[in-house]
């Protein structure tokens, strides 16, 4: 097989072997604890910036299939596993993993002691990192890894958001029948796209919500042109502080609309709201975040992904409330206005992949705007 | 919500014997439940019949009750102590099945008892087939579809709906007996009349075959504030129509979309709610059709089981210590993961290695039973093994079953047909016959149509084969082939093998390339926090992440999977030299790959090495770890066989060493070790061929004891009546040979056998026990009943054996555990057998007595005096205690029941009081014989037992039995103007024969003693019968002779129950 190398910015090299398309990628390297799902992750936009390491070492099992995606295409930057399938196994797959990495050219790595990676970023942080099938040796990427741009301050959300609004049709996922046709809505949402999982758009169609997604540079003005009974706030990636017109926006819009966030939607919230935000040093990213809802004293096991999050101090100062607790690191994991009907989390409700679990936080948001609206 | 305060004492109760499908894993559970509430404050009082338990260590629960576990005697002690709990969800199906007994009998409501964990209509409704099938329609999942049919036509009807194949069970009938599959219109009217006339309701059901689908398991966990968590997700290789136990398993689950496994796990979390299990663990076992992902239900059990101990090595989250919390009224995130410290349990694990666990049978102790592999449980035991990847999990496992098996083949040549017939009926040998198939160059698409094993799995399998030749041709000059071998799992030995050279050359190659195992931790969060507790696996990885400490070290070597002769008494043995060293300051590094047991809880050592026990994983842990020695006596045969070649590569051996040990098996220099001692010995030698076999045996004359060198639990060991048994044996039995000796020793008949345990030190020996065998000679030590202290030796006997115990232990050497077999006839001492290390027997004697033998003996091999338990021999004991085997032949039909010079049980009981008899009542019932107070004694026994039978004939016609015989020995009972039904034998053709009286319930107790060699066959239904119909019977006078006694003392009165520590309380 053919040779492939990681260099991380702080010298760190692993040795292992070329996966999907043959190449370079650079990036920030992340890992992620999930045991299943690596289709959802590979195509959650979210991942845009980010090279992303799975923990578990048995990836491409059930290979890759027509419906288990995220968005319209794979967006992590480079995908390192221990050891990729050579087959794929599932009634369902229509390719294998590798076929699929370079069918849509991403570049990977297998091979690795991703054991000692995981080790690595957790106690010395995500950092900037460079996959490669093609450099001669680690000495060049070692130089060149220190360009890499980080995700500090950028806007990343402008290279996944959709270019043009568009609505949404397709309601959850069943076995039998796949993707249903979702029940008649009983409410309009305008959902700002910073890169949305499609998930979040089937279970808000599943809530009864008639969704219209807009790019995320649309003007708080056009959004209330629609009129919607609510506002959602996508999950996208990279620095929430990376996009000042969208924290605007929503800062106008904040009090004139129930506004619910999820993920980075959740930060630009804080943002908007007067919050402030920081950096985690490893971040989360996986499917067995436990995260307790202070009002119900009840614990969700949750998928998370995400680097940055909100500072609850801040956040608390400014009129908001702090919902969810990580009970890992007693992050901050949702917030509710005090006197706006707005609130969030930091965490995926909508699961795909990862548990079914805080699925109750989108009738949370359906009943918010019933109440608002009668 | 805080811990519940209205509760201060909780009664736990354990799972009893071992047998084939509830094993060692209840002792984990349970002892971690002990210790779990104990730190929480309460009172436990724990009962549990099977002494050989970590559990019912004294030193454990505040009150333990070595007593039956029946509803009598569990209601006497709820009576005597008054808890204010019962726990029954850790003791297996057997704890579940009495809490529910104690609460239906009303015991419960009286005492005021409250069922914590799991309420009762919750069991029931887990347990009953109806109730739950009514409830997951509640909830809108599906079971195989099924229907009740009281007729073909019926039957018919309900195929149109389920389709061929389908299922047929006979209602109500005993362990699925009757049970079939029809494939076709012919073989269902065939399935059903049979099922109907089997039914004693005269009621089938028909059920869609779920066979040949994948099979999952789901180990989940719910709070009183109904927090549910999954911890682990199981995937059977095997898929449905082989039972989980003897299934090969992977952890998580491997081959499942997360679409498809969040849909498992939905349905997991509304069944355990919809079911009611309020806390706890729960495992929960799903069937999903490959080919359109359709899942089903197949059962739940409301209680932890063997896959949550397995879930609990897998993951490092210890279920059923958190159990124990929960059912107290903590809820998950209350409670502290151990590992990380930092983080709640309420979570689920990520795992970031592969487990494979791969069960381990002994068909070769019952070679007339079935192998094929079906819904009944048959495996006695099982491994688990630890990889970054499937493959190199999958080898480790296979190495650590010590079946000598070192690669992914039959071992032997196996032409296509026969491989394909391995491959479509699953059977023991299924796994490695699929390496050979793809050696013999089927195609996995076919393999899969035979097995239908995930495909996903095969390929594993391919890709190992597929680097064979290449190994062969290279693993020595490439490093990086060779490289490559170990990240796929490869031994040292399977390497040399193909390479054709020798283990060591490769072992030394490994490091002179600098390709050295790597260890990485079990740490529950796939390294997302940093774990505090040592929980190690190797692999062939980048990074080491484990560095040992700098403080002074011993390596324990566990004894590996459970198999018939080697159980859990041995990691009672190994659990308590962890438990000394640590005492000592010493740390205590564990080495094992059973799953099921205590010493591979994080908790008991140090260090824990899930690690194969071969020499080349030993030393990677030793080479690693440096330690002052390794202990090898207390893992029974597995560690002793590594104590040479870990000698020789320059390990220290702590305790006794290597040679002495040796010299005990060495017939050569055991010989002259009795002879020096002025000691006797039955008469004997070592055959190298078989006419000096015949040779011998006419020197010492028969009938004689035959056996091959270097065994444990008398494998293949047989008493022979003549030159034609001898011969038959030599051939067929154990294939004798100058490699593979025989040792052929004049059998002592009639004699009184006597086994004694003992510790010792280089000055010291102390007599622990001194055990009187209640079958006469001839019947394998393991399996016979036995009592401490002797019943009907007299105390210069007594003092004759322990004085002889003491001149071996000093003349040997010991330092340690020295076990001695005796065996007295005309008032000679014979010496039978010396084990210089931990024997079966040594946690019966500890119980028994009252002193832990394997701490004791730890701290001798550290260089502590024995001094302190210099009072174990001056001791005055005002109790005796009886040990009775537990044998599995209900699951082997076609098995004789006869218990000879072979060890063939799987598990033991303890019986104590105050009176020998009502000691062994007690051993008898925990052992699941129920001694009747009145009804028929069916007797037939050999003629040279005739004479005994009048006496004890005479006796239950006294007692106000009715004797039942067949006409040799009822014309022998009448002449002795005893009254006897006369009963037909079934060879004289007449109905009703004795079966028929037997299967009628018309036999309350069977007294049978065997004639010698062939001619037993005769009697062979009588035995299965007694077996199947759960009659108690004795197949030897000494058995029936006791157990007279002890029905003499049921009638007499009142039984009662005291817990060890007020056995032992002078001491205390």
């Amino acid at each position: 097989m053919r040779p492939a190398l990681l260099v991380l910015r702080d010298g760190r090299i692993f040795r292992g072997q070329a996966l999907g398309a043959i190449g370079e990628a650079s990036g920030e390297v992340i890992f992620n604890t999930a045991m299943s799902g690596y289709q959802e992750i590979l195509t959650d936009p979210s991942y845009k910036g980010q090279i992303v390491a799975m923990t578990y070492p048995l990836i491409g099992n059930y290979g890759v299939n027509e419906e288990d995606v995220e968005s319209r295409r794979p967006w992590v930057n480079g995908f390192i596993v221990k050891e990729a399938s050579s087959i794929a196994s599932s009634f369902r797959s229509a390719t294998t993993l590798d076929a699929y990495l370079k069918a849509h050219g991403i570049v990977g790595i297998q091979g690795i002691d991703t054991r000692a990676l995981t080790r690595h970023l957790r106690d010395h942080g995500a950092q900037d990192g460079i996959v490669s099938s093609v450099a001669a040796g680690p000495a060049d990427l070692v130089a060149r890894v220190r360009d890499v741009p980080g995700l500090v301050g950028r806007d990343l959300v402008a290279e996944v958001t959709a270019e043009a609004p568009y609505t949404w049709a397709q309601g959850g996922w069943e076995r039998a029948r796949g993707y249903v046709a979702p029940p008649p809505p009983r409410c309009t949402v305008v959902a700002y796209d910073c890169g949305i999982k499609w998930n979040i758009l089937r279970q808000l169609r599943m809530a009864g919500c008639d969704v219209t997604v807009v790019p995320a540079s649309t003007p708080a003005a056009a959004v209330l042109e629609l009129k919607p009974d609510g506002l959602f706030l996508s999950n996208g990636p990279g620095d929430p502080e990376g996009v000042p017109y969208l924290i605007g926006a929503v800062r106008a819009l904040l009090g004139r609309v129930p506004i619910f966030g999820i993920c980075l939607g959740h930060q630009i919230l804080g943002l908007a709201g007067g919050g402030r935000t920081y950096k985690l040093p490893f971040g989360h990213h996986g499917a067995n975040h436990p995260v307790k809802d202070l009002a119900t004293g009840k614990v969700a096991i949750t998928a998370q992904n995400h680097g940055f999050a909100v500072d609850p101090d801040s956040a608390e100062r400014h009129g908001w409330t702090v919902t969810h607790v990580n009970l890992n690191d007693g992050t901050c994991e949702g917030l509710r206005h005090r006197e706006w009907p707005a609130f969030s989390v930091q965490y995926h409700p909508e699961a795909s992949p990862g548990p079914h679990d805080a699925n109750y936080l989108f009738h949370r948001f359906t009943d918010l705007m019933a109440r608002k609206g009668g | 919500m805080p811990k519940r305060t209205d509760i201060r004492k909780i009664l736990i109760v354990g799972s009893g014997p071992i047998v084939i499908g509830q094993a060692c894993e209840f002792d984990y559970s349970g002892t971690q439940a002990v210790k779990a509430l104990r730190e929480e404050g309460f009172e436990v009082v724990l009962v549990n019949s099977n002494p050989a338990t970590i559990m019912t260590d004294p030193e454990l629960a505040h009150r333990t009750y070595v007593e039956p576990l029946t509803p009598e005697y569990v209601a006497r002690i709820i009576e005597r102590e008054r808890p204010q709990a019962l726990l029954p969800t850790l003791g297996g199906q057997t704890a579940l099945n009495l809490a529910v007994a104690l609460a239906e009998d009303g015991t419960l409501a009286r005492f005021g008892v409250e069922l914590i964990g799991a309420k009762l209509p919750a069991i029931k409704k887990a347990e009953d087939r109806q109730l739950f099938k009514e409830a997951m329609e509640r909830i809108g999942l599906a079971l195989p579809s099924s229907g009740y049919a009281r007729s073909l036509e019926e039957a018919r009807a309900v195929v149109r709906q389920v389709g061929y194949p389908a299922i047929i069970r006979p209602s109500f009938t005993l362990g699925g007996t009757g049970g079939s599959v029809a494939y076709n219109p012919e073989e269902l009217e065939e399935a059903v009349r049979w099922g109907l006339q089997m039914s004693p309701v005269g009621t089938v059901l028909v059920e869609e075959s779920v066979i040949g689908w994948k099979e999952f398991e789901l180990e989940v966990m719910r709070d009183l504030a109904d927090n549910v968590v999954v911890i682990c997700s199981i995937e059977n290789v095997d898929p449905m129509g082989v039972h989980t136990g003897d299934s090969v398993t992977v952890a998580p689950a491997q081959t499942l979309t997360d679409k498809e496994y969040q849909l498992m796990r939905d349905a997991a979390i509304a069944i355990i709610r919809e079911i009611g299990v309020e806390t706890g663990g729960s495992n929960i076992q799903f069937a999903v059709n490959p080919d359109d992902g359709r899942l089903v239900v197949i059962e739940m059990n409301p209680r932890v089981s063997r896959s949550s101990a397995l879930a609990s090595k897998a993951t490092g989250f210890p279920i059923a210590k958190i159990a124990a919390k929960l059912a107290v009224g903590y809820t998950l995130d209350e409670i502290r993961n151990d590992i990380t410290r930092e983080t709640p349990a309420s979570f689920e694990p990520a795992i970031d290695y592969c487990v494979v666990k791969f069960p381990r049978w002994d068909f070769e102790k019952f070679p007339e039973a079935d192998r094929t592999l079906t819904t009944q449980m048959k495996s006695v035991g099982e491994v688990m093994a630890v990889g970054r990847t499937f493959k190199e999990a999958l080898q480790k496992s296979i190495r650590s079953l010590e079946q000598d098996r070192w690669g992914l083949t039959l071992g032997r040549p196996a032409d296509a047909e026969e491989l394909r017939q391995l491959l479509r009926v699953p059977n023991p040998d299924r796994i490695f016959a699929i390496g050979d198939a793809v050696r013999a160059g089927l195609a996995i698409q076919e393999i899969h149509a035979l097995t239908k094993i995930d495909p996903w799995f095969l390929d594993g399998i391919r890709e190992i084969v597929a680097v064979e030749p290449e190994i062969a041709r290279a693993a020595l000059a490439d490093p990086d082939v060779l490289r490559r071998a170990k990240q796929l799992g490869f031994a040292d030995r399977r390497i040399a093998e193909l390479a054709g050279t020798t283990e060591r050359a490769v072992r030394e190659r490994r490091r002179a390339c600098g390709i050295l195992a790597t260890f990485k931790t079990v740490d529950t969060c796939a390294a997302e926090f940093v774990a505090h507790t040592p929980y190690l696996y190797s692999t062939y990885e980048e990074e080491d992440e484990a560095p040992p400490t700098a403080r002074p070290k011993v390596v324990i070597l566990g004894s590996g999977p459970n198999r018939i002769g080697q159980g859990v008494e041995f990691d009672y043995c190994c659990v308590h030299a962890a438990f000394a060293l640590r005492d000592l300051g010493v740390e205590a590094i564990m080495v094992n790959c059973n799953p099921e047991t205590v010493s591979t809880d994080y908790d008991t050592s140090d260090r824990l090495y899930f690690e194969p026990l071969t020499l080349e994983d030993v030393l990677n842990v030793v080479e690693k770890e440096r330690p002052l020695g390794v202990v090898v006596q207390f893992g029974g045969q597995t560690p002793l066989k590594l104590a040479v070649p870990l000698r020789e590569a320059g390990v220290a051996i702590l305790g006794t060493s290597p040679d002495a040990i040796d010299r005990a098996e060495d017939r050569r220099r055991f010989n002259e070790l009795i002879t020096e001692l002025g000691l006797h010995q039955a008469a004997g030698a070592t055959a190298r061929s078989l006419p000096e076999a015949v040779a011998i045996a006419a020197g010492i004359g028969y009938p004689v004891l035959v056996r091959p060198s270097y065994v444990l639990g008398g494998r293949a060991m047989r008493i022979v009546y003549d030159d034609t048994d001898l011969s038959e044996y030599m051939r067929e039995a154990v294939r004798v040979s100058p490699e593979h000796p025989v040792l052929i020793d004049k059998f002592l008949e009639d004699a009184i056998e006597i086994d004694v345990d003992a510790v010792a030190d280089a000055g010291r020996v102390i007599v622990g026990g001194v055990m009187e065998h209640i079958e006469k000679a001839g019947i394998h030590s393991g399996d016979a009943a036995c009592a401490l202290p002797p019943y009907s030796l007299g105390e210069d006997q007594v003092q004759a054996l322990a004085a002889q115990t003491r001149a071996l232990a000093r003349a040997l050497g010991v330092v340690g555990l020295i076990n001695v077999q005796f065996a007295i006839r005309q008032d000679t001492i014979y010496v039978l057998e010396v084990n210089p290390r931990a024997s079966r027997t040594v946690p019966f004697v500890s119980k028994a007595i009252g002193a832990p033998l394997a701490k004791v003996a730890t701290r001798a091999m550290l260089g502590h005096p024995l001094e302190p338990w210099a009072w174990i021999e001056e001791r005055e004991p005002a109790h005796i205690a009886v040990k009775e085997s537990v044998f599995p032949f209900i699951k082997f039909p076609g098995v004789d029941a006869v218990l000879g010079p072979e060890m063939k049980s799987t598990g033991e009981v303890m019986g104590i009081d105050r009176d020998f008899r009502k000691a062994y009542l007690k051993a008898q019932l925990a052992a699941g014989s129920v001694l009747p107070a009145s009804g028929n004694v069916f007797l037939s026994v050999k003629n040279r037992d005739k004479r005994v039978v009048m006496t004890l004939a005479k006796r239950l016609s006294e007692m106000g039995f009715s004797l039942v015989a067949t006409a040799g020995t009822a014309r022998v009972l009448e002449r002795n103007g005893l009254s006897v039904e006369l009963v037909h034998k079934v060879a004289e053709g007449h109905r009703p024969n004795v079966l028929d009286l037997m299967k009628r319930g018309d036999i309350a107790l069977v007294f049978n003693t065997p004639e010698d060699g062939r001619a037993r066959r005769d009697s062979y239904m009588i035995r299965r019968t007694a077996v199947t119909q759960n009659i108690p019977y004795y197949l030897t006078m000494d058995g029936a002779q006791t157990a007279i006694g002890a029905i003499e003392a049921l009638l007499k009165g009142e039984q009662r129950v005291l817990s060890l520590q007020e056995y032992h309380g002078a001491r205390r």
